[in-house]
């Protein structure tokens, strides 16, 4: 057995056992480091730090391409934070990638101080959010980065939910003024956009599927459950339309105050904590937009809990995340 | 008064000690006086915090620092006041560079002011970076220094100036071991060694000591000198070098907080303090030309 794990052999039975082998086989959507490099092809200002993660992240991909302009922290999250909104101010357009919970939640005051604050183009690059680590336990989850990255002024949010659209984000982005914080998955998220032939549009919500009885409002690695979901109810004869919330900050209100005057019940599933992720952005649209009379149903991590133990998939069933759940939940919300 | 603040005018400090000598002990007055004021106008402020810098800063911008008319002039020197609550000291120097009028002054704190008791630097012309919280500092210069250094501005150094309680935050240590691990020769760390923090001396709140060792052992080439006599301040920031690739630099100084006003210094009550006008006008007869 080799002891270099992205090494092994991978085999599709492993889905869903989630060890660790079948992780690093399954990472194709963790395609910045490549995004990244090209872009850089053409571009001085792009440089990336990572914090001793260059081969989980693949920013080692871009390292192997550019490496006068790769930076690797070592373990040192908030020094590597700091350090870019210093190197913003050189010029560079510096891209930070970790964890999110080592990120998202640990850089907080780092994000706000340093990089929002005086506005500098840093973009954080939060990979494996959410309980996407799963066994790993609640130190290695980021059920909160939604929310306090959401009330950073200046900070633009953004949960892409597959390869084809963290690539297309990345390339849309690069000339945001400000910092902008990418909160992904973990790198094995299900295709979405190119089995949809869906436009990403940065800054919109964007319609995945039409319908007229109820919406799922989905981000990052809910989208494909709450499209397979919406799937699964059309062959019962219900109409459920599936939005992509890629954009979490600044969100659009006005598509969703509009989507909310199409159909009478909104579900929003998302891999955080109920409070102050993406059900709470939503409603606030509907506060701000004095849109009444629709039902908004909120499917995340409980209020007061943290999350289990256990294999990433399994979880997902356990908090109704998968398919079967929000197809469940969305029984209950037409009922 | 007038500080040099060309491109042209810029020449190493040691080329005229005893000019800059005067200089510099002429601009500290100047900072502690103005500091007086400008509290006076907030009726609340860090007093000593700025007075044990006063002689640092003056000597920085007498013929230290490589600044220009365009306080953004990319091969500038830059320097960030980790020690972000001594920027009331800053804001008159930065006025006298010719970096924003005079009349801003007057607003310090005031509501819509661009300066207020941390520096901005979207606000305030010539301010490297926005500071306050402490402990941040050295990783926004290691940051500079080495993006500088990718740049290929070579002459350009980053100068960060640290309280002595600051180094209890570990993001400095983060900071220090990066910079060292980057060989950043082109960061210079400034220690205010002015041996207190707001509850009392550094080593009764968490001590500091060994600090020259402490930034040894992370790789650093550290001096240490009086952080109140000009000359020797002087020489020694003229001696650090301008190098893109080597050790990074350590000037601790040693410093009384509240040094210049008598009974202010090592005070630990005069850290944050209001002085009545009447209070505030003995205070600027009493202020000594260190």
């Amino acid at each position: 057995m080799t002891s270099d794990i992205t090494e092994r052999a991978w085999t599709p039975e492993q889905d869903g056992s989630w060890d660790l082998a079948t992780s690093y086989r399954l990472c194709e959507s963790f395609v910045a480091g490549q995004v990244l490099a090209d872009l850089a092809d053409h571009d001085d200002r792009i440089a990336v730090l990572t914090a001793d993660l260059k081969f989980s992240n693949r920013t080692r991909d871009f390292e192997l391409r550019h490496p006068d302009r790769f930076v690797n922290t070592g373990i040192c999250e908030q020094n590597m934070v700091s350090m870019a909104a210093g190197m913003a101010t050189c010029g560079y357009v510096p891209y930070v990638a970790t964890f999110a919970s080592f990120i998202g939640l640990l850089c907080a005051e780092q994000i706000r101080t340093d990089l929002a604050y005086p506005n500098l183009p840093v973009r954080i690059i939060a990979h494996h959010t959410g309980i996407s680590l799963g066994f790993y336990g609640t130190s290695h989850h980021a059920t909160e980065d939604i929310g306090i990255t959401r009330s950073i002024a200046n900070l633009t949010v953004l949960g892409p939910a597959d390869a084809v659209s963290l690539g297309e984000v990345l390339r849309q982005t690069v000339d945001v003024e400000g910092p902008v914080y990418f909160r992904i998955g973990r790198g094995r998220d299900e295709d979405v956009y190119g089995r949809t032939g869906a436009r990403f549009e940065f800054g919109r919500l964007t319609t995945l599927r039409e319908g007229t009885d109820a919406a799922i409002v989905a981000t990052g690695v809910t989208l494909a459950p709450a499209l397979r979901a919406a799937e699964e109810l059309a062959r019962e004869g219900v109409s459920v339309a599936v939005v992509d919330a890629h954009t979490l900050r600044p969100f659009d209100a006005e598509g969703l105050c509009e989507l909310a005057s199409r159909v009478p019940r909104i579900l929003v599933a998302e891999e955080h904590n109920v409070y102050t992720g993406l059900a709470s952005a939503c409603a606030d649209a509907l506060v701000d937009g004095g849109v009444g009379g629709v039902r908004l149903h909120r499917l995340g991590l409980p209020v007061d809990e943290y999350a289990l133990i256990g294999p990433p998939t399994r979880l997902y069933e356990h908090y109704d995340l998968d398919t079967a759940g929000i197809v469940r939940r969305m029984r209950n919300l037409l009922a | 008064m007038l500080i040099r603040a060309t491109v042209d005018a810029w020449k190493p400090a040691a080329e005229e000690p005893a000019d800059l000598v005067e200089e510099v002990r002429d601009l500290a007055l100047f900072i502690r006086r103005e500091t007086v004021r400008l509290i006076g106008i907030a009726k609340s402020g860090h007093f000593t915090s700025v007075f044990s810098c006063a002689e640092l800063l003056a000597a920085l911008y007498s013929g230290v620092l490589r600044v220009s008319e365009d306080p953004a002039w990319p091969d500038r020197d830059r320097l960030i006041l980790s020690k972000g609550h001594c920027a009331v000291g800053l804001y008159p120097v930065l006025a006298n560079l010719g970096y924003f009028p005079h009349e801003w002054l007057d607003t310090y704190t005031r509501v819509g002011s661009p300066l207020g008791d941390h520096p901005d630097m979207r606000r305030v012309p010539g301010t490297d970076f926005s500071s306050g919280s402490l402990g941040h500092g050295l990783s926004i210069g290691a940051g500079m220094a080495l993006g500088n250094r990718m740049a290929g501005r070579d002459d350009s150094r980053v100068w960060v100036l640290t309280g002595d309680q600051e180094l209890n935050e570990g993001q400095i240590w983060e900071a220090a071991q990066a910079a060292s691990h980057y060989r950043l020769g082109n960061l210079v760390a400034v220690v205010d060694r002015n041996q207190m923090g707001l509850d009392g001396t550094t080593e009764e709140v968490m001590s500091v000591e060994p600090i020259a060792g402490r930034f040894e052992s992370f790789g650093w080439e550290v001096t240490e000198l009086d952080g109140h006599d000009a000359r020797g301040v002087l020489s020694a920031f003229a001696a650090v070098g301008s190098e893109p690739e080597g050790r990074p630099k350590c000037v601790i100084a040693n410093t009384r907080k509240g040094r210049g006003v008598p009974y202010m210094d090592l005070s630990r009550t005069w850290h944050l303090g209001y002085l009545e006008p009447a209070d505030a006008e003995k205070t600027l007869s009493l202020i000594e030309r260190v």
